[in-house]
C-alpha cells in the first residue's frame, strides 16, 4: 500500500472504509517495518513539543535574538476581539507564539517547516477544545496532515527557497485544514476539498524575508494562514467543493513556485525584504 | 528539502529555532566536526561564509555550531546558551567572516580546530536545507561525507593499498558499503578517503590501517 497524491488518500480510505490518518499510519509502519504503535508512540513526543512550545509562546515575551520580532503574542492574547471569536483569537495567539518562540531559539516541531511551525499545533489544539476530542484522535489527525504534507512534497514542495511561502505556510495550512475537516466529521472526499481549497486562497505567496531572518513576515504569516486553514475546513464542512480537483491544485502550486523568480524564494532580495524600511532594517542588525 | 518518505519529515524535526539550515544543520556541522577531531576541543576558529556570514547572527548559527561542538543536539535547549557554556567548559572560540568565493555554498563553515592532546584539524560543511548537511573537505584535502552512516575517513600518503586495505577490512566484516570518495592534491600527494557504511567496524580493525594511513577516524551516524 503507498500514496503519491491526495487522490489515493481519498480512494484507500473509502475503500479501507478508514480515516485518511489511518491509511497514513499504516503505510508508515509497512514502510518503516515498524509496529504502527511504534509508529504512534513518535508522533505522540511531536504533540508535546508541539504543545510545550504552545505554553511557552503564550506565556512569555519571547524577543527574538535580532530583535526584530517578539511580543505579538502576548499583545494578541490581551485583546478583546471585535470581529474574531474569542476562540480564534487565541488560536492566533498560540500560532504566533510557537513561531516566536522559534524565532527565540525556543524548541519547536518544523510543521513542515520551522517558519511555519505554528499553524498546524494552533489550528490542532483549538480543534481539541473545541470539539472536546481526545488525544488519539489528534494524533490521528497529525497523520492525516502529515500525509497531506508528504503529497505536497512529492508533487510540489515545501520549501521557501524552491516554492515561495506557499511551500511553507501555504502546506502547513493546507495540512491543518484537511485535518480540521477530518476531525469535524468530514469524509475523505471534503478532506481533499479543504486541502484545495485552502492552497488555492494561498496561491502565489512569496518568501521575503527581512534580513533572510525567519521573523518579518514568517511570524505574522503563520498566523494569516490559520485563518485559511479555518476557513477553508468549515468551507468543505459546509459542503463548498472546490471546482479545481486537489491534485491539480497541488500541480499549480508547483508550477506557480518555479515560476516566482529567485528574489522571492527566501534569498530576502525582493518582496517585503526589498522595500527601504526591510533595508534598513537588514542594515541594522548586529553582526557581532 | 525534497521529496518526504517519512511523516516524521514533514511533521518534524524536533528542533531548537529559528532555522533548519542555518541553526540545526549549523548544529550537525558541529557535531560531526567534533566527531571527526574526535578528541575534546579546546580552541575554536569558525569562519562563516555567504548566508551563514550576513545572517548567521539572526540566526544563532554560531550558538548552533559551538552546541554540536559541545555535543549538544538539534533540539537541545542549552543551544542559546551554548557560548556561555563553552566559556565556563574552557574552550576558546573565535569567529571570522570569511569570502571564499562563489564555487563555495551560501551555507559554509570551517572549522579550524584544536584538541586537549594538540592535535588540529580544519574541516569544511556545508548546510545543504532541511537539517542535512555534508562535510567537503578535511584539511584542505576536497571530500564528500554527511554524518548519517558509519565513516571510516583516512587522510594518508598517495600510494597503491589502501583503498585494498580498507576493503578488505570492510569486506571481511561483512559490512555493507553506502558511498566511497577517495580525492588526492597530486600524484603521491597526501590523499583523503571517506567511506560511508551501514553497519559499524569494529575498533581493532580500524586500528590496523593506522599503520598505512596518517590519519585514521571512524565515527559514528548522529542523528
Amino acid at each position: 500500500m503507498n500514496y503519491r497524491n491526495i487522490q489515493d488518500l481519498i480512494r484507500l480510505a473509502e475503500k479501507q472504509k478508514k480515516k485518511i490518518g489511518e491509511i497514513v499510519i499504516a503505510v508508515e509502519a509497512e514502510q518503516k517495518d515498524m509496529p504502527p504503535e511504534k509508529v504512534r508512540e513518535q508522533m505522540v513526543k511531536v504533540w508535546r513539543v508541539m504543545q510545550a512550545s504552545i505554553r511557552r509562546g503564550l506565556a512569555k515575551e519571547n524577543r527574538s535574538v535580532s530583535g526584530l520580532s517578539g511580543g505579538d503574542a502576548k499583545l494578541v492574547t490581551k485583546t478583546k476581539p471585535r470581529f474574531l471569536s474569542r476562540r480564534i483569537i487565541k488560536a492566533v495567539a498560540m500560532a504566533l507564539g510557537v513561531a516566536e518562540v522559534n524565532a527565540a531559539m525556543g524548541k519547536i516541531v518544523a510543521c513542515p517547516t520551522a517558519g511555519s511551525c505554528g499553524i498546524v499545533p494552533a489550528a490542532l489544539t483549538e480543534a481539541a477544545s473545541r470539539l472536546k476530542l481526545s488525544e488519539d484522535d489528534v494524533i490521528l489527525a497529525l497523520f492525516t496532515a502529515a500525509g497531506i504534507g508528504i503529497v505536497c512534497s512529492i508533487n510540489a514542495s515545501i520549501s521557501g527557497a524552491e516554492g515561495g511561502c506557499q511551500a511553507e505556510c501555504g502546506v502547513a495550512a493546507a495540512m491543518a485544514a484537511g485535518a480540521l475537516t477530518e476531525l469535524a466529521g468530514g469524509t475523505p472526499k471534503q478532506v481533499g476539498y479543504a486541502v484545495a481549497l485552502c492552497l488555492s486562497n494561498m496561491l502565489g505567496l512569496v518568501c521575503d524575508p527581512v534580513a533572510g531572518l525567519v521573523e518579518v513576515p514568517c511570524i505574522l504569516r503563520n498566523a494569516g494562514a490559520l485563518m485559511q486553514t479555518f476557513l477553508a475546513a468549515e468551507l468543505a464542512l459546509a459542503g463548498v467543493e472546490s471546482r479545481i480537483p486537489v491534485d491539480e491544485v497541488i500541480s499549480a502550486m508547483d508550477e506557480v513556485g518555479k515560476a516566482l523568480p529567485e528574489s522571492l524564494r527566501e534569498t530576502a532580495q525582493g518582496g517585503l525584504a526589498n522595500t527601504p524600511t526591510g533595508q534598513r532594517l537588514c542594515r541594522d542588525l548586529p553582526l557581532d | 528539502m525534497g521529496k518526504a518518505d517519512s511523516v516524521f519529515e514533514v511533521i518534524g524535526p524536533i528542533m531548537i529555532g529559528p532555522s533548519s539550515s542555518h541553526t540545526a544543520g549549523a548544529v550537525r556541522i558541529g557535531q560531526i566536526a567534533g566527531a571527526i577531531l574526535g578528541e575534546p576541543v579546546v580552541k575554536a576558529v569558525i569562519y562563516l561564509h555567504g548566508s551563514y556570514a550576513l545572517t548567521g547572527k539572526g540566526h544563532g548559527t554560531d550558538k548552533a555550531l559551538v552546541a554540536g561542538l559541545l555535543g549538544f543536539g538539534a533540539a537541545d535547549e542549552r543551544i542559546s546558551n551554548s557560548l556561555e557554556i563553552a566559556k565556563e567548559k574552557g574552550l576558546l572560540v573565535k569567529f571570522r567572516r570569511v569570502d571564499l568565493g562563489d564555487d563555495y555554498h551560501p551555507n559554509t563553515a570551517r572549522l579550524l580546530l584544536q584538541s586537549s592532546l594538540g592535535t588540529s584539524f580544519e574541516i569544511t560543511a556545508i548546510s545543504v536545507g532541511g537539517g542535512n548537511i555534508s562535510v567537503i573537505e578535511i584539511n584542505g584535502l576536497p571530500i564528500t561525507l554527511s554524518g548519517e552512516y558509519y565513516t571510516l575517513i583516512t587522510i594518508h600518503k598517495d600510494q597503491p593499498g589502501i583503498v585494498a586495505q580498507a576493503s578488505e577490512i570492510i569486506a571481511k566484516n561483512k559490512v555493507n558499503i553506502a558511498t566511497a570518495n577517495v580525492t588526492r592534491q597530486r600524484r603521491g600527494g597526501l590523499a583523503a578517503m571517506a567511506i560511508e557504511m551501514d553497519q559499524a567496524l569494529p575498533l581493532e580493525a580500524v586500528k590496523q590501517l593506522e599503520k598505512v594511513a596518517q590519519i585514521v577516524r571512524f565515527i559514528h551516524p548522529i542523528y
